[in-house]
This record gives C-alpha cells, structure tokens and sequence, in this order.
C-alpha cells in the first residue's frame, strides 16, 4: 500500500464523483479466504474492521464494504494482528498512511472535543433553561391565579346571569 | 404531447402558488374577505396542476418514452411494471416533482378540512404554505426539469439502479416525502400564527393531527428504509447512521417533541413559544435532509447526483425560510402568554424533560452529521475525520436509555399536581416486571453485554408501563366493567398506549439483535451441511436463473434442527445487465424470535461457494415495533375529537385582537 498521494487522489476524484444515483453496493463483510484460523484473533480483527473506514467509499467500514481497497485492508489488519500488533498499534498504522480520516470513531484531540461535548453541553444548558422556566411557571401561580381577564370575567357574568 | 402538457401545467402551478403566496396574505392583513377567500380555490387548483404534471411524468415512465432524457437515464423496457410507476420518483427530477406535490396536496387539504379554522389564520396559513411551494417549484423547474427532452431518443433506456427495483424501496421515499413536507404544515401553521401573534389552545389543537400525520409517515418511511437495508444489502445492517439516515432521523425525532410539546399548548395552554420553535426547526431539518441529500457535501452511501449548484439553491431556500421563520419568532415570541399553571410534579414538567431528551439528542445527532464538514471547512480541508457509527452508539444511546425510564412514568404523571409516589406504586407491577426480565437475561446470556439485559428490560418496563396506563384509564370497579369500558376508551389513549409500547418494542428488538448476534462465514461445497447457533444448514446445490431484466446465481439450503428440517431458502446473487450492477439477494427465514437470515457469494477457486449465515435474535421486533408506533399514531389521527370540529369554538369565545 504505498502511493498515499495518489491515494488522496483518488479519493478526491471518488468524492467528487459522478455517479448517478450513488446507492449502497451490496455490501459483503470479510471474505472466506481472508479469515484467520484463530477464532480469537479473528474477533479482534473484525472488532477492528468496524472502526476502520473504507477510504475509497462512501461512509462504510471495511467491514461492510466489498470494495477491492476495503479487501486489501482487511488482510493487511489480519497480517498486523499475527505479527503480534496490539489494536492501537494496528490504527496507528492506517492513521499514519491515511490520517485521521481512516478512523470510523472521531479521536478526542483538537478541536473533536466539541464533538464529544456537545451532546452534555447541550443537555446541561437545555436543562438548565427548561428548569429555569419551570420554576418560573410554577412560582407564577401566585398572580395569575384567577386566569379569567377582564372581558372573559365579563362574558361569564354574562352567560351565569341568563 | 402529454409531456409538454405537464410541463406547462408545473409552471401553471408555480404561478398559482406565487398568487397563492401574496394575495390571501395581504386580504388577511387588510381583512378583506375575498382576497382570503381566494386562497382556498388557488390551493386546489395548485394542487390538481401538480398532479397533472406528476400524472404526464408517470405516463412516460410507464410508456417508457425515451425522449425524455430522464426517462432515458432511469428506465428500461424490460423493467417490470411496478418500477415502471414507482421509478418516477426513484430520481432526483422526480422526486422532487413528488415533494411539491406533497407541499400541493398539504396545502389542499388545509383549504379542504380547515373549514373550522379562523377565516384570517386560513388565508395566513395558505399563504405561507404557498410560500414552500414556490421556493420548490422554482427549484424544478429552474434547476431540474423533469421534463426535459433529447433531440435524438434513444432505442432503449439505461435502466433504474437494480437496488432500488425493490418494494420495500420503492414506496419508502413517499412515505418519507410525506412526512419531511408535513412538517411544512406545521411550519405554516407556525408562521401564521407568528404574523398573526397569537397561539392558543386552538392552535395547538390544529397543529397536533399534522404534526402526527408526519410523524407517523416518517416512522413509516424510517422503517421500511431500514428493513431494506436489513434484507438487501446482505449482511443484515439495519441502520448505519449515514448522513442520509440521519437526515431523516432528526425531523423524526423533532416531530416526535412537538407531537408532545403541541399536547401542552392544547391542553394547558403552555409552552407556546418553544412549540412554535419547535415547528420551525422540525421544518428546517426537513429541508436539511433534502440539502444533505441531494448536494453532495456529505458523502453519503446514498446520495442523489452531487449537483453543487442544486446544493446552493436548496441551501438558499433552506436559509430564507429559517432566518424568516426565526426573525419573525425574535420579533414576536413575547407576545405569547403561557396561561397554565402547575406544580413541578406533573405531566407538564415530564413533557418538558421529554422535550429535552428528544431536542438534545437531535442536536447530537445533528452535530455529529456536519461535524466532517465543519472541520474540513474549518482548516481549509486539512484536517479529514469521519464520524462513523460507534460515536453515535456512544452519544446517542444514554439519552433513548433515560427517555425510555422516564416514559412510563410520565405518561401517567396527572396534569397540573401529581403525587410521584402514587404513579410509582401504580406501576409498581410493571418496574418488577421489567427487572426480572433484566436480571433474567443477564443471568442467561452467555457474554457479559450490559446491552442484551438493558434493552430487554427497557422494552418490559415501556410495554408493561404502557398496559398499566391504559388499565388504569379504565378506572375503578369490576373486572367485566372495566373490560367493556376498556373498548369505549378514546382512541387517542390507545394511539397513545400503543405508540409507547411500540418503542419499547423496537429498544427491545436493536438491543437483542446488536447483543446476540452470531454469525458464520465459510466455503461450503455442494451437497455440505454444517451446524450453526443449534441449526444445520445444507447447501443443496447452485443453479442458474433467468429473471425479467437480470441473470441470478440462486443457491438452494436447507434449514434443519434435530434432523427436522425447518425452511428452504434460496438466496441469490444478481446481476443486472443493463445497468452492469450486482445485486445481493438475502435468504431469510423470519421468525418470532430470531431470524436465520444466508447469502451467497462467489464460487470459490477450488470448488465450492462462499457462504455467509447470520443469526438475528429479535430482528423482527426493530419493525414490528415501527408498525406498533405509526399504527399508534393513525389511531390518536382517528381519534373522535379531531373529526368532530371542536375547535374553533374556544376562539370565539376570547376573542383578542390579531395584533
């Protein structure tokens, strides 16, 4: 696997593309021939696959893709994993030819921890807002009380003098 | 003929929406009654020139007239009937063409039914509706002409993408579509009532059915796209959380906080102004799916054509009617008045944590949507990631797990002041109930998945919390009385009851199929039989078949337990000619509890087929769930009150200046 730039190349041509109507190929996981025979070792390797991006499709897994690029990937997992490779060490490998993109699971650095924040920092501020109104609406009692304005008071006399 | 027909009824109904856009708009202003009067025919008119224009592009699809360039690239003699009709929309042109009529029909169906509605927020309504409509019918008609021709047709035509020559994809996108362009329905209801400054019970009242009705098509469409996904694809992925995916996921989740939020404004007349947000943001993400789908920014696995310039008109439509639609909520927001009053134990305060959860969870899922791009834009494109589905497994999830404890709980909290003690000791059967099934499947398992135990007993607690709140409606007394009163129940407190139980089903059925999956891939010669999860499948043998418009690879397997045998599947792999594509085409044998779900690969160099099986616990249970939740909310759609026109005496009774 060698050529990153002509890599980045194509993936820009593929971005870019043209395909009418781009659907989802079938997509086909790992391939009989590419299996380990270490059952263990070939669950890791397949955990592996699903956080490893298909750099030459759109928005799959090497997992799931059957791309002739997402095949190659997944040997080269498997050969990484039976020369010993922990996990990270094998991500450190794909992040170092194809950066950060490669990885299906956004990384914690830079400026991802909005990312990540984003969802607590929403839930902390849309709950602090929504107990804010509810303590404004449940203290409000007090005054509003009556609830009837004027000209509803008025048309109740109305209607209770017929 | 027809088709020039249908071209010039598209721009007919452009200018009907444009009339429809300003003069009831300004009769409700000035109050004259004829000019408001003049929404309702330009509605219908609007909408029977749509569908006439819909109708030509349908008849040259089914004549397979190829001097249509469209009908050239998307369609083919052979292609069965069926894709034939449904192939009008299974492409950019038309699809679009189907969405304005949708916007049409919506718009016609206010003027038809809306007979009770305030003759003012009628013509208000109408016009903001109008409004979509000619933003879109500009978008066709300047940018993607369905109905253009080619100077030299063609003898045959190129043939529709064999994926989607499939009935479960074939009437997803109308369903969908249904449900993006009913938010515009309540967009215009949001609007109206906005110009107008006034939202109260009525409103709220009138918004619900079509806030419902949306909901309701876009669980529909969801559902049907995901068990496509499921059956089609080949390996059994229901859900990917693809940018297209969640472009249809956050509407869903927004429409399923204002279905809620909207039922405060009807009943205690609070909330107003978050739920008129609400329907402006519900409408916005609608519009962000059909940006996301159809410019090309996010690659997606499926996107329509990357079309840059069809990207910036939608994003500029998209961008008119949200800073519009918020300028105008700034200017007028203050001006409506929350009337109810309650205590911080009560159904209210359980709404707003319902409104909470769904809204934040939206976001999240909307962030991690654009993320790729915001950082792509934001280093000038040197710094790439992917956002992929683990960090939506990982983000997301918490939040359905928090709503799914509290649902329950809060559908039974009563309105104003409710003792919590007293719901939790109603329930207390339920909470049991949904433990030990937990606590029975952690103990049954044989990994150590919290996922697998969780689900299950979130999806107890929401189907035995849901029985105990309809039980519970049926008051006191005798058991035979309270069965009979059980069927004289509202429908809505069904739709209700069923809606909720019908998540707990789907949480149960994700849960269950993500915990325990198993599955075996293996070269298998013919004539083999292999154990697998405590089955036994054959390979029977592999053979040859000719279909309408492709060539198949059909495999035959037996499907056996204890020497019985249980199914005969037949998966096949496909090959389109025309359209050069493979197609995979999954075995399954459906089951209450699991599915056994084959495929077939390539035959092998030495001999012999790759094989894939997969054991899916539960997978039924993800749509069964969908069909309990849309058949939830056709049940609150049908429910008396909304047939019955009761809402239009409220307004009348306070009568308060439009401005």
């Amino acid at each position: 696997m060698t050529g990153v730039t002509r890599m980045l190349c194509c993936i820009r041509l593929l971005v870019a593309g043209t395909l009418l109507l781009g659907l989802v190929l079938p997509a086909e996981a790992v391939e009989p021939g590419e299996m380990l025979d270490d059952p263990a070792l070939e669950a890791r390797a397949q955990a592996l696959d699903d956080d490893l991006r298909c750099v030459k499709c759109r928005s799959e897994s090497i997992a799931s893709s059957n791309a002739e690029w997402a095949s190659d990937a997944r040997v080269k997992v498997r050969e990484l994993l039976s020369e010993g490779a922990t996990d990270a060490e094998v991500r450190d490998f794909f992040v170092a030819r194809y950066g950060e993109y490669v990885l299906m699971t956004p990384t914690r650095h830079g400026a991802n921890w909005i990312l990540w924040g984003a969802g607590p920092l929403m839930l902390v501020l849309g709950g602090g807002i929504a107990t804010f109104y509810l303590r404004r609406r449940t203290s409000a009692g007090a005054g509003d009380e009556e609830g009837l304005s004027n000209a509803e008071k008025a048309r109740l006399g109305q209607i209770l003098d017929k | 003929m027809i088709t020039e027909l249908g071209h010039f009824a598209l721009i007919l109904a452009f200018l009907v929406a444009c009339f429809q856009a300003v003069v009831p708009l300004v009769g409700a202003q000035k109050r004259w009654p004829g000019w408001m009067a003049a929404a309702d025919p330009a509605a219908t008119a609007q909408f029977l020139l749509t569908a006439f224009a819909f109708g030509a592009l349908m008849w040259a699809f089914v004549t397979s007239d190829f001097s249509l360039r469209l009908v050239t690239l998307n369609s083919h003699t052979a292609k069965p009937m069926l894709y034939k009709i449904t192939g009008t929309w299974g492409n950019h042109e038309g699809s679009m063409l189907l969405w304005v009529l949708i916007v049409a029909l919506f718009g016609a169906m206010a003027a038809w039914f809306g007979g009770n509605l305030p003759p003012g927020l009628r013509a208000r309504v109408l016009s903001v509706q109008a409004m979509v409509g000619v933003a879109f019918f500009a978008f066709i008609i300047f940018t993607s002409n369905p109905f253009e021709r080619l100077a030299v047709p063609p003898f045959d035509g190129q043939d529709l993408n064999p994926l989607l020559q499939d009935p479960g994809l074939a009437f997803h996108p109308p369903f969908l579509y249904l449900g993006y362009v009913g938010l515009s329905m309540t967009f215009s209801f949001a609007v109206a009532a906005l110009i107008e400054g006034r939202v109260d019970a009525a409103w709220g009242r009138w918004v619900r059915p079509y806030t419902l009705a949306a909901w309701v098509f876009l669980t529909i469409g969801i559902g049907l796209g995901s068990w496509w996904a499921y059956y089609e694809l080949g390996w059994g992925g229901f859900w990917f959380w693809d940018p297209v995916e969640n472009a249809s996921f956050m509407p869903w989740l927004i429409a399923a906080a204002l279905l809620h939020s909207a039922i405060v404004v009807e009943k205690r007349e609070s909330l107003k102004s978050w739920t008129v947000l609400l329907a402006i943001i519900a409408f916005g993400f609608s519009m962000v799916g059909a940006f996301i789908t159809r410019s090309g920014v996010l690659t997606s696995v499926h996107a329509f054509a990357n079309d840059p310039e069809r990207g910036v008109f939608l994003l500029g439509i998209l961008a008119v009617f949200m800073l519009g639609g918020l300028t105008l909520f700034a200017a007028r927001a203050g001006m409506m008045q929350a009337r109810g009053v309650f205590a911080i134990n009560s159904r209210e305060t359980m709404l707003v944590a319902n409104n909470v959860l769904l809204a934040v969870s939206a976001f999240i899922v909307f962030v991690g949507t654009i993320w790729p791009l915001v950082i792509e834009l934001a280093t000038s494109g040197e710094r790439k990631i992917s956002v992929g589905p683990p960090f939506f497994n990982m983000a997301f999830t918490p939040f359905m797990v928090v709503l799914g404890l509290l649902l329950p709980f809060g559908a039974m909290m009563p309105w104003k002041r409710g003792k919590p003690g007293r719901v939790l000791r109603t329930l207390r059967g339920a909470m049991v109930l949904a433990l030990s099934v937990g606590v029975l499947t952690w103990a049954m398992q044989t990994g150590r998945s919290a996922l697998g135990p969780v689900g299950l007993a979130l999806g107890a607690w929401l189907v035995s919390g849901a029985a105990v709140d309809i039980w519970t409606r049926t008051g006191r007394g005798p058991i035979a009385g309270r069965l009979r009163r059980l069927g004289r129940l509202p429908r809505a407190d069904w739709g209700k009851a069923v809606a909720h139980g019908g998540l707990g089903v789907t949480m149960a059925g994700i849960a269950g199929l993500m915990a325990w999956e198993a599955e075996d891939i293996r070269v298998v010669q013919e004539g083999e039989s292999f154990p697998f999860s405590g089955y036994t499948l054959t390979l029977e043998g592999v053979e040859r078949v000719q279909g309408p418009n492709y060539i198949s690879t059909m495999a035959d397997v037996t499907v056996s337990r204890d020497g019985t045998r249980i199914a005969d599947l037949t998966p096949e792999k496909r090959v389109y000619p025309v359209a050069q594509m493979p197609t995979t085409e999954a075995a399954i044998d459906n089951g209450f509890l699991r599915d056994i779900y084959v495929v077939i690969g390539d035959p092998q160099e030495n001999g012999g087929w790759a094989m894939r099986s997969y054991y899916k616990p539960l997978a039924n249970w993800i749509w069964g769930g969908s069909i309990l939740m849309a058949l939830g909310g056709f049940l609150s759609l049908s429910d008396r009150r909304y047939r019955v026109a009761a809402g239009a005496r409220k307004t009348e009774a306070v009568p308060v200046p439009a401005e």
